[in-house]
């Protein structure tokens, strides 16, 4: 019977069975930010331990940096302290740590790809729970806790209890204007918000297939939206020939063994999954959310819930969400004004989505009374969007371009939400008070749904707005 | 190492929240600039427990009747969302001990159980009732029994689970796996040696 590549990575990496159950994990590739390593290092240093393979461990910041001012000190003492403690502790531990004068700082699950780090068949954990992102290249990634950062420093290993595989499939072709945003959303309303719980889920269809690598990573970064702490695509010629030329990848003549080593890991034809689902691409639309959760969305065109008509168990949510986003029961999303639009973060802050909405706020203007940022998942984004004249369409279009970092997908920097204001954010969270106001309310959608949104000055159908004219949707 | 075993927790309970709860309602992430976790506890629930002026909210963790609480009645799905251990440390610098909940979300769940804190789940039916002889006898005591996987509350007993693997690390004191991980330095040098990728280039 074959295996699925979870099964082989696991195997690969399998240390030993520890006595209560769990396995004993080796970590090949371990990623931190400032936010959730201090402590770790702390608990280190009280341990007397040291990090044995510091080659094995890369850094950057990403959370708080502020992505207009960067002049240290930064404004905010304790960012400045989290920024300067990340590079104390990189420094004595000899560990690679991408800083803001590298020119290579951003988001870590945007660094780790563009630098050819995240590779195939490897386990890779960080201290951050998209880091299932890097599932998009046929590893098995996750995210986990600052007790299991220290594990991973002091031992390159950490213990965790073996996943079930669900196969997701999504057949098809999706509609233009339809985006891999729109897929996770749709697959995490469809599965549920804890769907996920117990479960790696592995993508696959025709239309991962044909995704780019950056599409299939925004899929896998919100696996963990819809309960699932790892989501992956197996590689393939899309992946290899991505990776081909980074800086981390292999190079010379190992570049042809790690491609056939690669190949190795991929599910079998015969492998044995724990659950198949299975969607047609035809019926996913642009999706946005509605609510406090990733799961409470809807196709534009649909009206919201009426609590009333929902099971009893679904009653208190559905009002607590509506309450909180201040929209009336079946009312519809679209037409809902806006305050502030957010193009960035690890799901949508990569060239793509930037050059994709590009191609549309061309000659058009930000609505008046609307704060709209676009800030790049890293520097190295920002650097290909001013080659490619991205940055000043941008600006032009009256959206602020900023610096790369994590910005208002979470209120850790100086980009937060004001009072109650509604935000259309490609991020991947709109979680009471995620964008740094406790009354903040967010309304998660594809990066040409936020620009379309900014440009209407509410919640719309982007595929109108910036229809007749001759765009076509999607195109590569 | 030496860690507690930690065989049953017993205290008074407070009902918070709903269904979903994820991590940025238990510690949102503007709390989460520090490079220590020792003053978590105070921003735990903070949007929760105050309004934007910072005057407290009327909710369950402000209750009087509920001081003293070391055992939080969750829904379902507690703990969703981030990755980031300062939601249970919060907790537990709060004064929890213990989480009984229809279901917890995975990286949440481990989180918790590294810390020592017992993370049972019961059905919805019992929440139900679990929540009703606590609201209405907040100082009424809860024992969640690990070997026995019970939970007794007044006269009633519910059946409680838990992952067995959690159940065994907290009840025989391995709940923090540092030390048993410190053991196996020499097969993870082999194993690193044989994966080329992690091999010094």
């Amino acid at each position: 019977m074959g295996k699925t590549l979870f099964e082989k990575v696991w195997a690969a990496h399998a240390i030993r069975e520890l006595p209560h159950g769990q396995t004993q994990l080796l970590i090949g590739t371990h990623l931190i930010h400032e936010v959730t390593s201090p402590q770790a290092f702390a608990m280190l240093r009280e341990l007397g331990l040291s990090v044995p393979y510091p080659r094995r461990t890369f850094a950057t910041v990403d959370h708080i940096v502020p992505t207009d001012r960067r002049t240290e000190p930064f404004s905010d003492p304790l960012a400045d302290e989290m920024i300067k403690e990340l590079r104390k502790n990189c420094a004595q531990f000899g560990i690679t740590y991408f800083d803001i004068p590298s020119g290579k700082q951003g988001i870590v699950h945007v660094v780790g790809p563009e630098q050819g780090i995240t590779q195939p068949g490897t386990t890779i954990a960080c201290g951050d729970s998209h880091t299932s992102t890097h599932g998009a290249f046929g590893a098995i990634a996750f995210g986990i806790g600052t007790s299991q950062v220290r594990d991973v420093l002091a031992t390159q290993t950490m213990a965790i209890g073996k996943l079930k595989v669900r196969r997701i499939n999504v057949y098809g072709e999706l509609s233009a204007g339809t985006y891999a945003k729109d897929v996770i959303l749709h697959l995490i309303r469809k599965l549920g918000v804890n769907g996920g719980n117990g479960f790696a889920y592995e993508y696959g269809g025709g239309v991962f297939d044909r995704f780019t690598m950056e599409e299939r990573m925004t899929v896998c970064n919100m696996s963990i939206e819809g309960g699932a702490r790892i989501g992956y695509v197996n590689p393939d010629e899309t992946t290899y020939a991505y990776l081909e030329g980074r800086p981390y990848s292999p190079k010379g003549n190992e570049w042809e063994k790690a491609v056939n080593r690669w190949k190795s890991y991929v599910s079998d034809s015969d492998c044995v999954y724990d659950d198949v689902v299975d969607f047609d691409a035809a019926e996913i639309e642009p999706t946005v959310t509605w609510g406090i959760n990733p799961g409470q969305a809807v196709f534009i065109s649909e009206r919201l819930p009426v609590p009333e008509k929902a099971t009893e168990d679904q009653r208190g949510s559905l009002a607590e969400a509506l309450e909180h986003m201040k929209l009336r029961p079946g009312q519809p999303i679209k037409g809902t004004p806006i305050q502030v639009a957010f193009l960035g973060s690890c799901t949508n802050g990569r060239l793509s989505d930037f050059r994709e909405v590009a191609k549309y706020i061309e000659g058009r203007r930000v609505a008046q009374g609307v704060k709209a940022i676009a800030v790049p998942g890293s520097q190295s984004v920002a650097a290909a969007c001013k080659k490619l004249g991205i940055d000043r369409i941008f600006t032009e279009a009256g959206f602020e371009w900023r610096e790369a970092g994590c910005s208002m997908c979470l209120g850790m920097n100086p980009d937060k939400l004001v009072g109650d204001q509604l935000c259309a954010s490609s991020s991947n969270r709109n979680f009471k008070g995620r964008q740094g106001s406790p009354t903040g309310r967010t309304v998660l959608m594809s990066p040409v749904m936020v620009a379309a949104a900014a440009i209407a000055g509410e919640i719309t159908d982007a595929r109108q707005l910036f229809t007749p004219e001759s765009h076509s949707f999607n195109s590569k | 190492m030496a860690l507690k075993k930690i065989l049953e927790v017993t205290g008074t309970c407070v009902p918070a929240a709903g269904d979903d709860v994820d991590t940025d309602r238990i510690i949102p992430a503007r709390y989460l600039k520090c490079v220590t976790f020792d003053s978590l506890g105070e921003f735990l629930f903070y949007d929760v427990r105050f309004d934007e002026n910072g005057q407290l909210k009327n909710c369950s963790l402000n209750d009087v009747r509920f001081n003293g609480a070391t055992i939080l009645i969750a829904g379902r799905n507690f703990g969703c969302g981030s990755s980031r251990e300062h939601a249970p440390q919060a907790i537990y610098r709060y004064g929890f001990r213990a989480i009984v909940a229809e279901s917890f979300a995975e990286i949440f769940f481990g989180n918790s159980t590294t810390l020592g804190i017992p993370c049972v789940t019961v059905s919805r039916h019992d929440l139900g009732r679990i929540r009703k002889i606590v609201e209405s006898e907040p100082k009424s005591e809860m024992t969640i029994d690990l070997t026995k996987e019970t939970i007794r509350l007044r006269r009633e007993k519910f059946p409680a689970s838990i992952l067995p693997s959690a159940r065994d690390a907290l009840i025989n004191g391995h709940w923090d796996p540092i030390g048993e991980l410190l053991q196996a330095r020499g097969s993870v040098e082999e194993r690193v040696a044989q994966l080329s990728y992690m091999a010094p280039g």
